[in-house]
């Protein structure tokens, strides 16, 4: 019969269509019996986006946002851990390796000398992140060998003007990091505790 | 999406100030017809194109803020999104197209490309930045940024024109025809017709290095 | 352990000894990692003529040149490859680096060669004589210079070679515009005056257009119309731009302009190092950052003789394949846009779509630009979380969405109209113009590098080569959903067999040691042939870096393909073509 595939295709649209409405009815009724929600909720978002979603793919940014991956790489941030008296440690020891290995050259590091000494102090005087530059590959917090430069989650940021960001800018406390990035903050404390136990364990070893 | 109230003017009058309330509601009113339905040009150039596009398909429904209607053509459209990065080659195309859109024009650089030449500023067919030709109001960074990225940026946008007012826009002042970006034209380089003069000087002073 | 691959048998390795064939003309190149002939220039057609037609290499692949400042030499390198399988042979003519710089054009022997040879001209200044319209292709007439040469230098030129001295540890910020005296990226040649400069325009474009002249049948000379159609224009395919010649409605003459996104990639790669390069092979064809990546590591691999791991090898080839699909789906959702069906299939394919650039995201950080694939293996493990998520979209969730996008499509009686028995290209031709990919197939040349000349580790899995016979707008439709049904298969195969294990053979290291020598390392992405030539002289950066990029070397058949065409057919048969413009103008 000539038509036959037309109206396979509206059937498909049609079963679509059904769908919807009738996957909101459903979620009515579970509202009702368990206060699941479809919308404006978490397991609504995170069944809206998973395998089994249906009907509505909608997730209306800004009032819902998606589930962020904690692998999510945006502008990079630096970490400063906070001691007890409330001072900032930046743990950025202005090595450079970061803006040896950033693919378009957007970061800036000024590295001095400390006077007395002559040598490099290990932080940096100025550290300058072109954003309108930056291409969010990541490499800068991948080969950081002391976690003190990380990607960012934030995707807010759209401004009125050009995005060049200064230490200032770029400074954000380490249990921000371990927020957005529970599993690698965990990793890398794990590293860190041992490695100063192996440190402590070949000191004592030394002085016994 | 708007939390704004037309109704409530939101601060005390005072008597000898009453004719003025007027247009600061009529203004809230103008904003509010610009702001929920900005028609995008369709003006894709790289991969932030694709992002672009995404935003507008099911999953972040672009359709919610008034902008699905992507048009084509630059006589109808109201937002010039710039998303990719803008070689030499392009531009006067682009500049060509901003002079045809109608007043009220926005424009907004989405990605690094577009608003400073992004990972390519270094090419030699690169040019670093939209803003060197066309006056940009909202900066989108990211590389692609996300679509919701996007949709942040586009309401930055929209807070921008919430702030408008009828009085103090360029495109009813006096006189204030909307003025055209002249066109670059393509010659051993970019030429952009505005810096003629620089381009002859710092030209002549290469020419008197190279002979000395 | 690796099964026997089914289907076609492997193909045979044999050793062409040209050398012995053409005493004299034709020697070995014998510098140290490189491979192939080198061809002396003056009888090169013949040679190239004898490779086609005795020794069965019908599919060029590759045309490119490599500037050797320092020893005075251009070299144009050729790579060749039989439709039968196997591996390919490459050959190089070298000549003197001083003006004019002429090699014969091989576009009487493979007409494919046509734009590559064009990109040789316009970015490296070798002139191919004998090629009937050698003008530039991704800059613009009137442009200064050649810029790949070794001594042309930009305007934003710092350095050499990445990283540059400025950033650290002096590394006050300095906008690039600051170091210039235009404040811009721009530079003039001494004692320009661009108020008496007069733009070339379009002028040759134009006028190797007019030189197709159309005559009815009392032999009266017509007038004809010429329409640009691009570079902004209502498809997604990007900034593309065709000069059209037209008759009425018919397509009499038709002539591609690019370069609108030529992003200096290439020349770019040079100043990086070899692992800078690879978000910035992201960004070629940005639907399928997986696959840019994996054919830049595997040539990369090659160089360095390096071997990768055995879990990430699986993983390599599960990303690819998720992006295999998600790139068919798109482009069933474009093809339906620019036939008029206005968005539902596109939201469809869409949808599915976001659902694989969730998993992408998830492992590699990004949705789109992954830059996942480091020398040696992958950056990061597949948490097992996510190793479920493609488990239950292989198993559960993308077989029945393909299903429902046949039901929606395959049979529909507009869809049919439309496209069945509209005809693209017949299989010969096809490979004349070195058309390569689902094109290549739908017209019935069973041609798949995965099966012919496998890499990775796809001689493993269990799948057929997808092959239709027609040519026509249909057949490429439906050879598309053939493909993602066996990317499934293939997924379903690696999901089963991927081992534990590290996941990458090589320590994190962002300064790789690279030996000095050549590589071509070629892979069958989405849209066709990717590959990358490397050529590498034992510094941090590469000396070339050559992307062969699928969607421009598809695009030298556009003019047979649309010829006598109606322009209504134009969007739709270059929209079949699956280009991207990132790889297109790199």
């Amino acid at each position: 019969m000539y038509g036959k595939g037309a109206i396979k295709s509206l059937l498909v649209t049609a079963t679509r269509f059904w769908n919807t409405y009738w996957d909101d009815f459903v979620w009515l009724l579970r509202r009702i019996r368990r206060g699941d929600r479809r919308y404006y909720s978490q397991e609504g978002i995170r069944h809206r986006s998973s395998k089994d979603t249906r009907g509505i793919f909608t997730i209306q940014y800004p009032e819902e946002k998606l589930i962020t991956p904690e692998e999510f790489r945006f502008l990079p941030f630096l970490i400063y851990d906070e001691a007890e008296d409330g001072k900032r440690e930046i743990r950025c020891t202005s090595c450079g390796i970061c803006a040896k290995v950033c693919p378009p050259q957007c970061i800036w590091i000024v590295r001095s000398n400390d006077p007395k000494t002559g040598r490099p102090i290990p932080e940096p005087t100025a550290f300058f992140i072109d954003g309108d530059i930056c291409m969010n590959c990541g490499f800068c917090s991948e080969y950081c060998p002391f976690d003190a430069i990380k990607m960012d989650h934030e995707i807010d940021i759209a401004s009125y003007n050009r995005n060049v960001f200064d230490m200032e800018a770029l400074l954000k406390p380490a249990s921000y990091y371990a927020g957005i990035r529970p599993a690698n903050f965990a990793r890398e404390e794990e590293a860190r505790r041992q490695k100063e136990a192996a440190k402590a364990a070949k000191a004592a070893a030394s002085v016994s | 999406m708007t939390e704004q109230s037309l109704n409530s003017p939101g601060y005390e009058i005072s008597p000898d100030m009453q004719n003025v309330v007027a247009i600061t509601n009529l203004d809230r009113l103008y904003n509010w017809g610009r702001r929920s339905s900005v028609w995008p040009l369709m003006f894709g150039l790289a991969c932030c194109a694709i992002e672009m596009i995404v935003a507008q398909t099911a999953r972040y429904d672009l359709a919610r803020f008034g902008m699905e209607v992507m048009r084509p053509s630059p006589r109808q459209a109201d937002l010039m999104l710039v998303a990719g990065t803008v070689t030499k080659k392009m531009v006067p195309a682009i500049v060509r197209l901003y002079n045809q859109m109608p007043e009220p024009k926005y424009v907004v650089a989405m990605g690094a490309c577009a608003s400073g030449g992004g990972p390519f500023k270094e090419g030699y067919n690169v040019v670093a930045g939209i803003d060197k030709f066309l006056p940009v109001d909202v900066y989108v960074p990211g590389c692609p940024p996300t679509p919701q990225a996007l949709i942040a940026g586009l309401i930055r946008l929209q807070q921008k024109i919430d702030k408008e007012s009828i009085r103090s826009v360029r495109w009813y002042r006096k006189g204030g025809d909307t003025v055209a970006v002249p066109v670059p034209i393509l010659g051993p380089d970019l030429i952009d017709p505005r810096r003629m003069p620089e381009i002859k000087r710092v030209a002549a002073q290469g020419a008197a290095e190279a002979k000395s | 352990m690796s099964m026997p691959s089914m289907g076609t048998p492997a193909p045979v390795q044999e050793f062409v000894d040209l050398s012995s064939r053409f005493p004299g003309i034709v020697a070995p190149d014998s510098r140290a990692g490189f491979t192939g002939w080198i061809v002396a220039a003056e009888r090169l057609v013949e040679v190239a003529t004898v490779l086609r037609d005795e020794l069965g290499f019908d599919l060029l692949s590759c045309v490119t040149g490599v500037d050797y400042l320092p020893e005075n030499r251009m070299e144009v390198v050729y790579h060749l490859n039989r439709t039968t399988g196997g591996p390919g042979l490459n050959f190089k003519v070298q000549v003197a680096r001083a003006d004019p710089i002429e090699v014969p054009s091989l576009i009487g022997v493979w007409p494919g060669a046509d734009l590559q040879e064009r990109e040789a001209w316009d970015l490296l200044g070798i002139r191919f004589a004998g090629h009937p319209d050698l003008r530039r292709i991704l800059m613009w007439e009137g442009f200064e210079g050649h810029p790949l040469r070794k001594d042309w230098k930009e305007a934003f030129y710092e350095e050499d070679g990445k990283p540059f001295k400025s950033r650290w540890p002096e590394g006050q910020l300095q906008m690039a515009e600051d170091r210039n005296p235009l404040q811009d990226n721009l530079s003039f040649p001494p004692g320009f005056d661009p108020e008496k400069w007069i733009p070339e325009g379009d002028a040759l474009l134009y006028g190797s257009l007019a030189r197709y002249t159309i005559k009815d049948e009392q032999g009266l000379s017509t007038d004809s119309i010429v329409v640009n159609m691009g570079p902004q224009h209502p498809s997604t395919h990007g900034v593309f731009r065709a000069a059209i010649k037209l008759n009425g409605e018919t397509i009499v003459a038709l002539k591609p302009v690019i370069g609108y996104l030529h992003r200096n990639h290439e020349k770019i790669g040079e100043r990086n190092t070899f692992l800078l390069n690879m978000p910035y092979t992201d960004r070629l064809d940005y639907f399928n950052s997986m696959a840019n990546n994996l054919g830049y590591a595997i040539t990369v691999e090659k160089l360095m003789g390096i071997p990768v791991a055995e879990r990430a090898e699986y993983i390599r080839v599960i990303m690819a394949e998720l992006t295999r699909i998600q790139n068919h789906l798109v482009f069933i959702g474009n093809l339906l846009n620019d036939l008029g069906a206005m968005y539902t299939p596109a939201l469809y394919a869409f949808e599915e779509r976001e659902l694989i650039l969730d998993i992408f995201e998830a492992v590699s950080g990004a949705r789109m630009m992954c830059n996942y694939l480091r020398f040696g293996g992958v950056v990061r493990d597949v948490p097992p979380d996510v190793m479920e998520k493609i488990r239950g979209l292989v198993h559960d969730r993308l077989p029945g969405k393909t299903d429902e996008m046949e039901r929606l499509l395959t049979e529909n009686e507009i869809f049919l109209s439309r496209t069945k028995g509209v005809p693209m290209i017949d299989g010969e031709t096809a490979v004349q113009y070195s058309i390569t990919g689902p094109v290549l197939r739908a017209a019935g040349v069973p041609y798949d590098i995965r099966r012919a000349d496998p890499y990775s580790i796809y001689d493993r899995f269990e799948f057929d080569v997808a092959v239709r016979p027609h040519g026509d707008l249909f057949d490429n439709y439906i050879i598309r959903i053939d493909e993602i049904r066996q990317s499934l298969r293939i997924l379903e195969q690696a999901l089963k067999g991927i081992p534990e294990g590290p996941v990458n053979s090589q320590k994190p290291q962002y300064q790789v040691r690279v030996p000095a020598g050549e590589a071509y390392g070629r892979i069958e992405s989405p849209k066709g042939e990717l590959a990358y030539y490397v050529v590498s002289n034992g510094k941090p950066n590469p000396w070339r870096y050559h992307v062969r990029a699928p969607s421009f070397v598809n695009i030298s058949a556009l003019e047979k393909i649309c010829l006598g065409k109606k322009i209504a057919d134009f969007v739709a048969l270059f929209g079949v073509l699956d280009v991207v413009m990132g790889e297109l103008d790199r």
